[in-house]
């Protein structure tokens, strides 16, 4: 049978009244659980998966995908209203989502996640229903040095995230990547500034980090002033509270963007949806012609990660079942939810499964069009939240942050860094240190050190290994390309300066 | 003294301290094995960039000095965040001995009756409201675990 035969097969599977249900319910629940920041996908997915298992497999699946798009939409929602990054990958919506928020554009700004959600997810799914076999291929190509190539240009784009000060961000970043180093080094069992507490061994989780410089700074920055108690414009009326014709054509090719670059880095096992968003905001600040505005609330700085985040899935899934690989750690536990019911992921499960594989790739279609349609009337909802006094909307948030970092690993010292981390935050505000960059470097910190240190294993200590096989050797002319341009952009304009 | 009032310098001060740190410490663990990079050879490297740009950022704070006073920092503004910072910290203090409950609900109490200056009684509402909600929320509702204090609860 052809793939559109297979197709419409496990559409006729994933669209029953019943299975309608269960991904209403899956949409529904990720949504609202993934709100909550430290309970991204994986652990919305793990939080929920037992729920699953007193369904027939079928049913299960289609409700694991609407958990799956739910709480991707969750993680997002509190980024864009409250500048609370639920996950990684939506720290890079809260630069244009929170500050849209602020204009009084919530409204519009979570209208555009949606949408970019959904196109960027069924772009996904259609990227996964026919590309899988050759791109698993191609992702198999990907070795040490192309990954190490991959997170140099995913550091690159801090030149991109800088602000008003290249030396501020390269800074942030640079204290990102100490953060990302401390625990246990895992080549050689050395603990690494660690202060001689055995709480860091493990490193730092990724929760505290962001949740504490993003949420709590923002919070104490608001709470400066006695007339901090003003409350964030939200318009009245339904159209003041969707995205206007206007923004969504602004947001063309922030879609297109976010949607083939989400799905081709979600394709490469361990990259992730972090450096996807990263990246596709980058590429899309630079492509701009008004790049001065990002950072400052525009449609486009929300759509391009947002789209880039929903596209990882479906590219996240090819490894997943045309290899058995699990491209993440929300992978992972798909995959060992299939496992567990009886399936065999890699490259016979295309033929030994065709009805699972099919039916699963129908229901994200179907997960796709059900948080469209569970979320867009929502929006208006979720926008009154801004309307909640600042005297019980703050405290609300400082206690969410408290509650979510210690849900990760029920760690009180990991609710103490919190603290510390959030006022990092607040005091990189006072001195204009973007936070991003400094998210940048500790995300991407930890692999492309491991990476760096498996190619120069692969190599005997021999640099050009980076240079010398095709595909990172390009990534690194890019990466190059990305850093040194602003350089002579900036040069050129002080020497005009100055002779003028 | 006026520089010590300049965000940058202090700022730029304090990175290259935190640079020359990450040096010390990584000088001490192996920069190249038998097997290729050791532990040291990332740190080492981040360390020295960071020593390199916050000495920039301190020379360039430096040369700007006569704009100073208007990157200096307001020190009167900054007073209510960390006032309510360390009502934050406090509060995570106390998780160990009165959980989260108790101690959350006395950091709610203190901040919209200090920071946002707000009548007693809303204060007291406020302080007893949100914490039950949570506790109903997270606890009761989705069975996330909250921090316990000595009281059980």
């Amino acid at each position: 049978m052809d793939i559109f035969g297979s197709l419409l097969q496990g559409f006729a599977v994933a669209i029953t009244p019943i299975n309608l249900f269960w991904c209403f319910v899956g949409c529904f629940l990720g949504t609202v659980i993934g709100i909550l920041p430290g309970i991204g996908p994986a652990a919305t997915i793990a939080l929920l998966l037992p729920l699953t298992f007193q369904i027939e497999p079928t049913g299960a699946v289609i409700m694991l995908a609407g958990i799956y798009y739910g709480a991707k939409y969750g993680g997002s929602t509190t980024s864009i209203l409250l500048n609370v990054p639920g996950e990684s990958s939506s720290v890079v919506t809260c630069i244009d989502g929170y500050q849209m928020a602020r204009k009084g554009r919530a409204g519009p700004a979570l209208g555009i996640a949606a949408i970019a959600s959904f196109i960027a997810g069924t772009f996904g799914v259609i990227g996964l229903t026919l590309l899988a076999p050759p791109l698993a291929k191609f992702a198999l190509r990907f070795s040490s040095p192309e990954y190490f190539a991959l997170m140099a240009f995913g550091l690159s784009m801090v030149v991109l995230l800088a602000g008003e000060s290249f030396t501020k961000a390269l800074l942030a970043m640079l204290v990102g990547l100490w953060l990302a180093c401390m625990g246990i080094d895992l080549f050689t069992a050395t603990s690494r500034f660690t202060f001689g507490t055995p709480n860091l061994l493990d490193g730092i989780d990724f929760v505290v980090v962001a949740v504490g410089v993003f949420a709590l700074g923002e919070v104490l920055s608001n709470m400066e002033s006695r007339h901090s108690g003003q409350m964030l414009p939200v318009p009245k009326g339904i159209r003041n509270l969707m995205p206007t014709w206007q923004d969504l054509k602004d947001c063309r090719f922030a879609f297109l963007n976010g949607s083939v670059t989400g799905f081709v880095i979600g394709v490469l096992p361990g990259a992730g949806a972090t450096i996807a968003s990263f990246i596709t905001y980058g590429i899309e600040k630079m492509v701009s012609r008004h790049p001065e505005r990002f950072g400052t609330g525009i449609p486009e700085g929300v759509a391009a990660p947002e789209a880039a985040n929903n596209s990882d899935a479906g590219g996240a899934l090819v490894p997943t079942l045309a290899l058995g690989i699990p491209g993440s750690g929300t992978m992972a536990i798909l995959l060992a939810a299939f496992i567990l019911w009886g399936l065999k992921p890699g490259p016979f499960l295309f033929q030994d499964n065709p009805q699972f594989v099919w039916g699963l790739i129908a229901s994200m279609y179907v997960g796709n069009v059900m948080l469209l349609v569970l979320n867009l009337p929502l929006v208006p909802a979720f926008a009154q939240i801004l309307r909640t006094p600042a005297f019980v909307l703050y405290p609300t948030i400082l206690g969410i942050s408290v509650v979510g970092t210690f849900s990760v690993s029920s760690s009180l010292f990991d609710v103490a860094m919190l603290a510390g981390f959030g006022l990092l935050g607040y005091t990189m505000r006072r001195l204009d240190y973007p936070a991003a960059p400094l998210i940048l470097g500790f995300v991407l910190g930890d692999s492309m050190e491991r990476s760096l240190r498996q190619s120069l294993m692969m190599s005997q200590g021999d640099l050009s290994i980076l240079v010398s096989r095709p595909l990172s050797a390009s990534m690194l002319i890019l990466t190059a390309l990305v850093l040194i341009v602003p350089m002579f952009k900036q040069a050129n304009a002080w020497r005009l300066k100055a002779a003028g | 003294m006026r520089l010590l009032r300049n965000g940058d310098f202090v700022s730029g001060v304090a990175l290259a301290g935190l640079g020359v740190f990450i040096v010390v410490e990584a000088w001490q663990w192996e920069y190249l094995g038998r097997d290729g990079p050791g532990p040291g050879f990332f740190p080492l490297w981040f360390g020295i960039a960071m020593i390199a740009l916050s000495l920039l950022l301190v020379a360039l704070s430096v040369k700007n000095r006569d704009a100073v006073s208007d990157k200096a920092v307001d020190w009167s503004k900054v007073g209510n965040a960390l006032y309510a910072w360390a009502g934050l910290a406090l509060c995570v203090a106390l998780l160990t001995v009165l959980g989260f409950v108790l101690s959350f609900g006395l950091f709610v109490f203190f901040l919209v009756l200090v920071i946002y200056r707000r009548p007693l009684g809303t204060a007291v509402a406020t302080g007893v409201a949100l914490p039950v909600v949570f506790y109903l929320l997270f606890q009761v509702t989705l069975g996330l675990e909250l921090p316990v204090g000595k009281l059980g609860f």
